[in-house]
């Protein structure tokens, strides 16, 4: 911890202290809370935070990862031994079984991401979950930016932007009633910047295909992909070997990357303190259809 | 303290500022924040071209840079910006956290919510127009609010031909008004948003004024001061009991230092039980540390073993809020329907929720005026007022005058969950 002599927290501190808040607020005033774990670094950092927030008591509540059937194995490896070392109870609701289900209908246009809205909203209604925290920031796109850190949603998982309640001081209004959930955004004022200096000076595990490595990989819409059993490379496209790396993680087959040579969270944040285009924007297929794309799906119950 | 040599924005040891911004529309709100955004290089290449084919496709003849904050998108449709936006930029120096109020019709409630957090207000005026009704709010609520730092924008001087006879008359029209009120620290910067003057670097067209552009007034602010470190409050928030057998007799209680330095061998008290206590040890994850101070989140052990839950708060024995169940507050109204006398609602102060009753309405403020108008029956949405209540819980409270944090509450609509109110403590509650 930097402490300034003047009794000044760093700006990390700062966050850090306010994210710890918000986990135990959740922890003290909601019945059944659960961690959803998209497998990127802020759901990392979500995990670190609320380890910390309980310690030396474990987190109490469970961690919930929706996986699409096209997940890295790379995530998977990090998840795994997180919950390992945490001790906490992972639930993993698959999108497959839920268009086996008929919960969710695959009708083949639709991307794996926004299949997996229908499978999340299905398991925190049977799993009768009051709070799902999500990784969510504000600085990750126009319209989050007025996203509170407890967002409510009714009781059909919806976000209605004219019903969001005022946020005032820290004292966060956990009022739910039969059915509906909160989505709580603890990181809501950390930045990207912020989230890879954490990670650094923390020393946080993350997935591999953060950092640089050589990939086979194809270029589609302006988008550098991975090639992978569950993508067809039309004859058009070439696949080749490249030294990359992922901004965010997601769904395999719509998830870009970058070429990148940055091997260490340094390097990392001097890349990032450089480069010129929202993490969003550079690598993130499903979002890339309409300006308003993102807040559509939050509208219909996405993270 | 660590100094760094690097100069990434956003390094770990600086610190942060957390600013409202306040403006009728078209006074240029969103044109300084865009260009606050941009100047510190937070705008990224995919965003800038999308404003840059928004502003040709609308037959602009520059680019507009309100549109980098535009939000939502019924508020794009309606081509404007409703409630309360965060906009995040870092300097070397430090980072910024900008809660964007803009100003019509909910404006009072987004501004009240915006100002809360907020540790310096930015105030922007029409040189043009100067001092209007709805600036003079503005600088009311952030009083209100006790936003500890005011800066007074006065912008599009290049419309007024850069007069410092335009500006002199706008800062002494507002420094007689902010007697009225409670501002410890008032600058006032003309500026153009559009042009940059003074934005980031002083002005040329400007050398009349001697002050510092807007954002080295932003990068150097002292803010560390703002905080209470004298009157100790701990209010706890939750109980950590491991109940594994590494830490079989663990009982920590964590929370957030609210005011006041926390260190083991303190002498304390827990309200409202009123036993005393000392601090045994301060738990910040893994470590234990030398002392707590705000807004720091932590773990506090005692030396004796008592009843302690959620909702109590540690304190010094000789420095302790009073409990309290008639509270007397300005409440900011948020809600439709109007507060009235003998409405019961749910209260939430510090850690501690319970139930209050609208005693009576002392007053309304004009936030225009500053008059009180004592015949008031009800409080409407976006009124403030002065109003008694009568709790179900003792509150563990202090004036907000004196903690901002142990000094406030928000009411809660027991049938809807929706927060209706907002509340600061008067002394003497
Ligand atoms: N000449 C001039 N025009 C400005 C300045 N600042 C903003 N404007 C213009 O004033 C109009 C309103 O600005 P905008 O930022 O949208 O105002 P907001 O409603 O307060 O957010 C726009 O046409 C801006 O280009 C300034 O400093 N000088």
């Amino acid at each position: 911890m930097t402490t300034h002599a003047d009794y000044r927290l760093s700006q990390l501190d700062e966050l850090e202290a306010e994210s710890i808040h918000i986990f135990r607020e959740v922890a003290a005033e909601f019945e059944k809370p659960v961690l959803m774990f998209s497998g990127g670094k802020d759901s990392i950092v979500m995990m670190r935070l609320a380890e910390k927030a309980f310690f030396p008591a474990k987190i109490p509540f469970p961690v919930l990862q929706v996986d699409t059937g096209y997940d890295f194995p790379e995530v998977i490896e990090t998840r795994d031994r997180w919950v390992g070392r945490l001790g906490v109870r992972l639930i993993i609701a698959s999108v497959e079984k839920a268009i086996s289900d008929g919960i969710v209908v695959d009708d083949g246009k639709t991307s794996r991401n926004r299949l997996q809205i229908g499978t999340l909203l299905h398991v925190i209604e049977e799993e009768g979950f009051t709070a799902a925290f999500g990784g969510g920031r504000r600085d990750e796109e126009k319209a989050r930016a007025k996203e509170r850190v407890y967002s409510h949603r009714d009781e059909f998982g919806q976000w209605d932007p004219k019903m969001q309640r005022p946020e005032l001081w820290s004292l966060y209004n956990g009022r739910i009633r039969e059915g509906e959930h909160m989505r709580v955004f603890p990181l809501s004022n950390w930045t990207e910047l912020d989230i890879w200096h954490y990670i650094g000076a923390e020393q946080i595990e993350i997935p591999s295909i953060y950092f640089a490595h050589q990939r086979r990989v194809f270029e589609r819409d302006g988008m550098l992909l991975s090639e992978s059993d569950n993508v067809s490379i039309k004859p058009t496209e070439t696949v080749e070997e490249r030294t990359v790396r992922f901004r965010t993680v997601g769904d395999m087959t719509l998830t870009g990357c970058v070429q990148s040579t940055a091997s260490t969270t340094a390097e990392i944040i001097e890349e990032i303190a450089a480069s010129r285009v929202t993490e969003r924007g550079a690598t993130r297929g499903d979002d890339r259809f309409s300006e308003a794309a993102m807040e559509d799906r939050k509208r219909e119950g996405y993270f | 303290m660590t100094v760094s040599g690097s100069s990434v924005p956003g390094m770990p040891s600086m610190d942060l500022l957390r600013f409202a911004t306040a403006g009728s529309v078209d006074d240029g709100k969103s044109t300084l924040i865009g260009r606050l955004l941009l100047d510190s290089k937070s705008i990224f290449e995919d965003q800038m071209e999308a404003v840059e084919k928004t502003s040709q496709s609308r037959g602009y003849d520059y680019t507009d840079l309100a549109l980098l904050t535009d939000g939502l998108r019924s508020e794009r449709e309606q081509g404007i910006t409703i409630d309360v936006a965060y906009r995040y930029f870092a300097t070397p120096r430090r980072k910024f956290i900008i809660a964007d109020t803009p100003g019509h019709v909910q404006y009072t409630r987004n501004m009240v919510t915006g100002a809360s957090t907020a540790d310096l207000g930015l105030v922007l005026v029409d040189a043009r127009q100067g001092l209007t009704e709805q600036s003079r709010r503005h600088a009311v609520i952030l009083s209100l609010l006790r936003v500890p730092h005011l800066v007074l924008a006065v912008n599009k001087m290049d419309l007024v031909d850069y007069s410092r006879d335009v500006f002199e008359q706008i800062q002494s029209d507002f420094k007689a008004f902010a007697t009225k009120l409670t501002i410890p620290d008032l600058t006032v910067v003309p500026l153009s948003a559009l042009k940059g003057d003074n934005v980031v670097n002083r002005s040329e067209q400007m050398t009349w004024y001697s002050g510092q552009s807007l954002l080295h007034h932003l990068e150097n602010v002292h803010v560390a001061s703002d905080r209470d470190l004298v009157d100790t409050r701990f209010p706890v928030q939750y109980v950590v009991r491991p109940k594994s057998d590494d830490y079989h007799d663990y009982r920590g209680y964590a929370g957030r230092v609210a005011g006041g330095v926390l260190k083991p061998g303190d002498e304390v008290q827990v309200l409202p039980s009123g036993f005393s206590t000392t601090i045994k040890g301060i738990d910040a994850f893994d470590t234990e540390i030398d002392e707590a101070y705000p807004p720091m989140s932590v773990t506090v052990r005692l030396a004796d073993d008592l009843d302690v839950s959620r909702g109590d708060m540690i304190c010094r024995p000789q420095n302790a809020p009073k409990p309290s169940q008639d509270i007397d507050a300005m409440i900011c109204w948020m809600s439709n329907e109007p507060l009235r006398p003998r409405q019961k609602l749910a209260i939430k102060h510090t850690t501690r929720t319970g139930r209050a009753m609208v005693k009576d309405i002392q007053y309304r403020l004009d936030v225009n005026t500053l008059h009180r108008d004592q015949d008031t029956k009800q409080l409407d949405l976006n009124e403030i007022g002065r109003v008694h209540l009568r709790t179900t819980v003792p509150l563990l409270c202090d004036p907000y005058s004196k903690n901002r944090s142990t000094g406030s509450f928000i009411l809660i609509d027991e049938a809807t969950g929706v927060t209706v109110g907002a509340g600061m403590i008067n002394a003497g509650s």
